[in-house]
């Protein structure tokens, strides 16, 4: 795993700075869209130009790099701790690169040291799966749009959602509808029905690993997704809150089991500035293939 | 699009209204978090940072030395404002800022300091690090990057025709409290 830190750095370069495919196509519908001369349209004209300009300069997207979290998928001896040490390692080096703002403050002391490695960063979730290849993907995910995120327990009377799917519907369109355009829309929803209070977040978030142009298997989860992104859309929140056609691109949405006293719709936003991506490695740690 | 230059008279900023496009060039600053509630809870400022009738911007850059020494911003966009709207107020008042430069809109008290004092509110877009910091054509000064960091310091930029719409104007008007408005009855009527 000699390779194992280059290619760290080289993915999280490639996130920070590269739109993955799939999202900017989104954009560039959303922008055609949009109604002429609206400053709606203006602004996703600045978006459109500033995904060009960050890939040809290499530079970050948006300056909030985010947190940063990486998620593996490697066979059955993979060395967690090995690898943990060098995706620090990473980290460090990508920030002093400018790939990464020195984005990691102690909470209880306010001191940033500039490195974005401490307590919780870069958050590593490991997988094992029955294949020689590790498969490392990464979210870099903005502070603007993650205190937008919510967290609903059914029932929730003042806004008269049940324990059924169209509770559901009401509180996820409830949290569209708070966010306005400071979680920098069009976002992307992440939701979890079910589950605790943490791994409810936790699944909200994997479903940023999914492609905005994909299908959900689940034919109750798929009608949902397209329901709340065209419910979403007839707001008028449009993007940056500006009043617009595109309020979302997309929305992804999954189920884990629950109690039976516990009921929580877990909901995270992205913000146009969807920052995913994902490499295959051979077993030198040196890059095979990218995932989206 | 109008063309703005720093530093504004109160005539000037008085004129702009909701939904106006604005270019603005001059000296700004940026300040955030811990510069609104350092300011708010009476924290001073060095003589060179000097807000009467300019802007104050939103904004934590990634800012990088070249090989010269000199600084240069690689990526520039606003952060969210509503945190700082139990602050933004009175630092409008107490330091005559005439813009402030964000994202995403602040409340009713910044709605009332910008009627009374002459000021209003900038909107730049969200995530757009790149198209933002083109316009930035120097790094004059930095305070407070030890104590604060870099993102939470004080920097001083000049820029060159800084793309913003006015959200919220020296007249009660607020695009971010219509859009609250309409979209609300709107997703009353799809419940």
């Amino acid at each position: 795993m000699i390779e194992l830190q280059s290619s760290l750095v080289e993915l999280i370069r490639k996130t920070s700075a590269e739109l993955p495919d799939d999202v900017h196509q989104a954009i560039l519908k959303s922008l055609l869209n949009e109604k002429k001369g609206t400053i709606a349209e203006s602004a996703l004209k600045i978006i459109d130009r500033n995904i060009a300009l960050a890939k040809q300069k290499s530079q970050p997207i948006c300056q909030d790099t985010g947190s940063i979290i990486f998620y593996v998928s490697g066979p059955v001896l993979l060395d967690q701790i090995s690898f943990e040490t060098t995706a620090r390692a990473a980290v460090t080096e990508a920030t002093k690169k400018g790939f990464l703002r020195q984005n990691s403050v102690d909470s209880l002391t306010g001191v940033n040291d500039g490195t974005n490695v401490g307590p919780g960063s870069p958050a590593i979730h490991f997988h094992q799966h029955l294949a020689p290849t590790i498969e490392v993907r990464l979210i870099l995910k903005g502070g603007g749009c993650e205190n937008v995120g919510a967290q609903y327990s059914l029932p929730n009377e003042k806004l008269k959602a049940n324990r059924d799917l169209d509770g559901c519907r009401k509180v996820i369109l409830d949290a569209v509808l708070q966010a306005q355009g400071k979680g920098c829309g069009p976002g992307i929803l992440g939701v979890c029905i079910g589950g605790d209070r943490a791994t409810g977040y936790e699944f909200s978030k994997q479903q940023f690993l999914r492609k905005i142009d994909d299908r959900n298997p689940i034919p109750e989860l798929d009608q949902l997704e397209t329901d709340i992104v065209e419910t979403s859309n007839r707001l008028g929140i449009g993007p940056m809150g500006f009043g617009g056609e595109t309020t979302l691109l997309g929305a992804k949405i999954c189920a884990a089991n629950r109690l039976p006293a516990s009921f929580f719709v877990s909901i995270s936003y992205m913000c146009w500035a969807y920052r995913r991506q994902g490499v295959s490695l051979n077993p030198q740690g040196e890059i095979n293939s990218w995932l989206y | 699009m109008i063309h703005l230059t720093i530093p504004f008279t109160e005539e000037k900023i008085r004129a702009l209204k909701v939904g106006d496009a604005v270019e603005i060039s001059g000296p700004i600053f940026t300040g955030r978090d811990v510069v609104h509630k350092y300011l708010h809870e009476g924290g001073t400022l060095p003589s060179e940072v000097n807000l009467r009738d300019g802007i104050i911007y939103h904004c934590g850059p990634v800012v990088m030395k070249d090989p010269t020494g000199q600084w240069r911003v690689t990526a520039a966009g606003p952060t969210t404002s509503i945190r700082e709207e139990p602050y933004q107020g009175q630092i409008i008042k107490d330091f005559g800022l005439r813009g402030v430069i964000g994202k995403g809109g602040m409340g009713d008290r910044t709605l009332e300091a910008c009627k009374s004092a002459g000021c209003v509110y900038f909107h730049a877009v969200g995530g757009a690090a790149q198209v933002l910091a083109e316009c930035i054509t120097s790094v004059k000064s930095v305070h407070f990057l030890k104590e604060f960091g870099s993102p939470e310091a004080i920097w001083e930029l000049t820029v060159e025709r800084f793309p913003v719409v006015v959200t919220m104007d020296s007249h009660s008007q607020s695009l971010h409290r219509e859009v609250l408005a309409t979209s609300t009855a709107a997703l009353a009527k799809s419940l």
